[in-house]
């Protein structure tokens, strides 16, 4: 498979801050690469390197083999559907739509041509004589995304555009907009602070932290096999625990600072006496569970109940005042559960992963 | 009683202005209005005339006045604009914070001083023996002066110099409204400067240009001092007209019939502009 886009050693510096800081990845074609990362982590920089509005200090960038460097927005074979959209209100759909094919220079009915086949694809037929205000927000992000998809350009970049939706919206707009992908089948570059919306839309996930990249994996990877504390704290909620590394071996034993014993596994091994974090999902934690054998168990007090449907989950306490989330199933099995009970919880050693300090 | 106590608020603070309005334009220019149709006949005695309008249709040198002051104001509208386009631009978008501030003052700073002073300013440095002459004939650049006043490029000039804030304060206004990503969105569609500022800028900078035009415009058209001084004899600017047929030829009559036509002048070519641009004053004034 050839890739779309080949960044290496890619760095960007304003004065002494280093934005992003010598990242290299590739993204295969047809695929949804998603980059993840806090506020601030240099992923809109790294993107707006990647649309030309911004040169890279060092490092090369290639789009299907052609090299990116000093080649302004308007001549790359990119386009970016900014974080609020940036629709001209000037302009009513179609002209925002047949925009850029009117700046190459296509005659105006072939343009209206493809800005009605562009619009059935997005699910907008016959919204062309609209002006923007009279659109929602679902659909004036079609209308964004339609813009630049319109221009059949190799990679379609986007800039966190769900962030301004409402919650109802932004989950019905995750599931379309990968279909939409499937469907184009252009190569999706997306941005995100929000790690559901990564996880949900993705088929690669790069996580990004101060200008690194942490890993770059699937989002099964990512969750299920985190390579750094930061992913690990970073992607879907965990529980945590620091402790001591006691012995290493099949799995790693750890003392935490409450005096607790566990076994989990850990990337490498690790000396004794080694500080370590340990990360635990709060699916992992097993409420009440019949066979003891094999998995670490602690007594713990419900504190809450933090009910969310199929999302419930348990706020407990350890007697050292550790907080714990534990998944609570809705199967009606722990609906005797109220706050004050004092349950056991128990957790396979192959779900807990150790990272030193 | 709430909409009683409101409604003489409303009275109160609404009174000086209707009385500002009415003392000091309408009355004048119902009088103005009256005298322009006041005439002398063969014996001497005053009379209601049309002929003070009939001797701006039958003299073509106030006819040419007329239509070459309209046309140099709008010449002079166009400059200002083309001018105060890029410095608006560059204080809103490029020019850091800090500077921006400072920038705006700049601007502002020459209507600190009245224009009187201001155009005597341009004539010391444009006259025969002023200061780029000097220069000029010391570097060797010319071995005569030239007379660099008294022509019509060095009075659109001078006007387009005393209008420009009129344009740039509007145009700051409306392009700090402008959207950045609006701008990178169009380049990233591939559009080039251009068709950025054809397509996204001026049309967004649509009202902005319009009430700067407006204001620039009517300045131009009535302004006296600036032709007069930098234009010269040659100037031939409609307001001069006035002025002569008021002062010079005593005329009153005749100067309120030029007066009058000097209105229905600027408000036709203003309604034409707006019909032509699509607008309605309303939008422009909001």
């Amino acid at each position: 498979m050839t890739n779309d886009l080949s960044v290496r050693n890619i760095v960007r510096k304003f004065g002494d801050f280093t934005a992003v800081d010598d990242v290299s990845f590739d993204v295969p074609q047809g695929s949804f690469f998603s980059i993840l990362g806090p506020s601030g982590c240099g992923k809109t920089t790294l993107l707006r390197m990647i649309a030309g509005f911004d040169e890279p200090t060092a490092g090369t960038l290639t789009i299907r083999d052609q090299d990116m460097r000093g080649v302004p927005p308007n001549k790359r074979p990119v386009n970016l559907v900014f974080q609020h959209l940036a629709l001209f209100p000037m302009m009513n759909v179609v002209e925002n739509i047949g925009f850029g094919l009117k700046r190459r220079g296509m005659s105006s009915a072939e343009i209206s041509k493809r800005c009605v086949a562009i619009l059935e694809r997005v699910d907008l037929p016959g919204y062309g004589k609209k002006r923007i205000d009279q659109l929602s927000g679902g659909q004036k992000q079609r209308v964004a995304i339609a813009r630049c998809l319109v221009m059949e350009p190799s990679v379609l970049l986007l800039d966190e555009p769900l962030g301004a939706l409402d919650l109802k919206l932004r989950e019905q707009m995750k599931v379309e907009l990968k279909k939409l992908q499937a469907n184009v089948g252009t190569t999706f570059i997306y941005i995100t602070h929000d790690q559901s919306e990564a996880l949900v839309m993705s088929d690669r996930i790069a996580v990004m932290n101060e200008g690194r990249f942490e890993q770059v994996g699937s989002p099964r990877e990512l969750y299920n096999d985190p390579r750094t504390p930061f992913v690990a704290r970073f992607v879907g909620d965990n529980n945590s625990w620091s402790g001591e590394v006691e012995e290493s071996a099949e799995y790693t034993t750890i003392c935490t600072s409450e005096g607790l014993h566990f076994r989990a596994r850990s990337h490498r091994s690790y000396k004794s006496g080694t500080r370590v974090d340990l990360f635990l999902r709060p699916e992992a934690l097993r409420i009440e569970p019949k066979d003891l054998t094999g998995l670490n168990t602690f007594k713990v007090s419900v504190k809450a109940i933090l009910f969310d449907g199929a999302n419930s989950r348990l706020l407990t306490v350890m007697p050292g005042g550790h907080e714990l989330l534990v998944n609570l199933p809705q199967n009606r099995q722990f609906d005797h559960i109220e706050p004050g009970a004092s349950i056991t919880l128990g957790w396979h050693p192959d779900s807990g992963l150790c990272f030193k300090v | 009683m709430m909409g009683n106590g409101f409604r003489i608020t409303f009275w109160l603070f609404l009174s000086p202005v209707l009385l500002w309005l009415f003392l000091l334009i309408v009355i004048p220019h119902i009088d103005l209005l009256l005298l322009s149709f006041r005439g002398e006949s063969d014996m001497g005695d005053p009379i209601w005339t049309l002929q003070n309008y009939k001797n701006f249709f039958i003299e073509p040198i106030y006819w040419y006045t007329f239509l070459r002051t309209a046309l140099y104001a709008m010449i002079t509208t166009f400059c200002t604009f083309i001018l105060a386009l890029p410095v608006s631009f560059y204080i809103v978008k490029l020019a850091r914070p800090r500077t921006r501030g400072f920038l705006t003052v700049l601007l502002l700073l020459p209507f600190w001083v009245s224009e009187l002073v201001r155009v005597y300013g341009w004539m010391i440095l444009l006259r025969e023996s002023g200061v780029f002459n000097y220069f000029m004939l010391k570097m060797g650049i010319i071995d005569q002066p030239i007379e660099m006043l008294y022509n019509d490029i060095t009075m659109i000039m001078g006007l387009v110099y005393t209008s420009m804030l009129f344009m740039v304060v509007p145009l700051i206004s409306v392009m700090e409204s402008l959207d950045d990503s609006l701008i990178e969105a169009a380049h990233d569609l591939e559009a080039s400067r251009f068709d950025i500022l054809r397509t996204i800028i001026i049309p967004h900078c649509k009202p902005g240009i319009t009430s700067g035009s407006i204001v620039v415009f009517m300045l131009a058209l009535g302004n006296y001092l600036t032709p007069n001084l930098m234009g010269g004899k040659n100037s031939l600017w409609f307001t001069e007209q006035i002025y002569n047929q008021f002062i010079a030829s005593f005329n009153w009559n005749q100067g309120a019939a030029f007066g009058f036509l000097l209105l229905v002048l600027s408000s036709v070519i203003i309604w034409v502009g707006l019909k032509v641009t699509r607008q309605n004053l309303g939008e422009v004034a909001s």
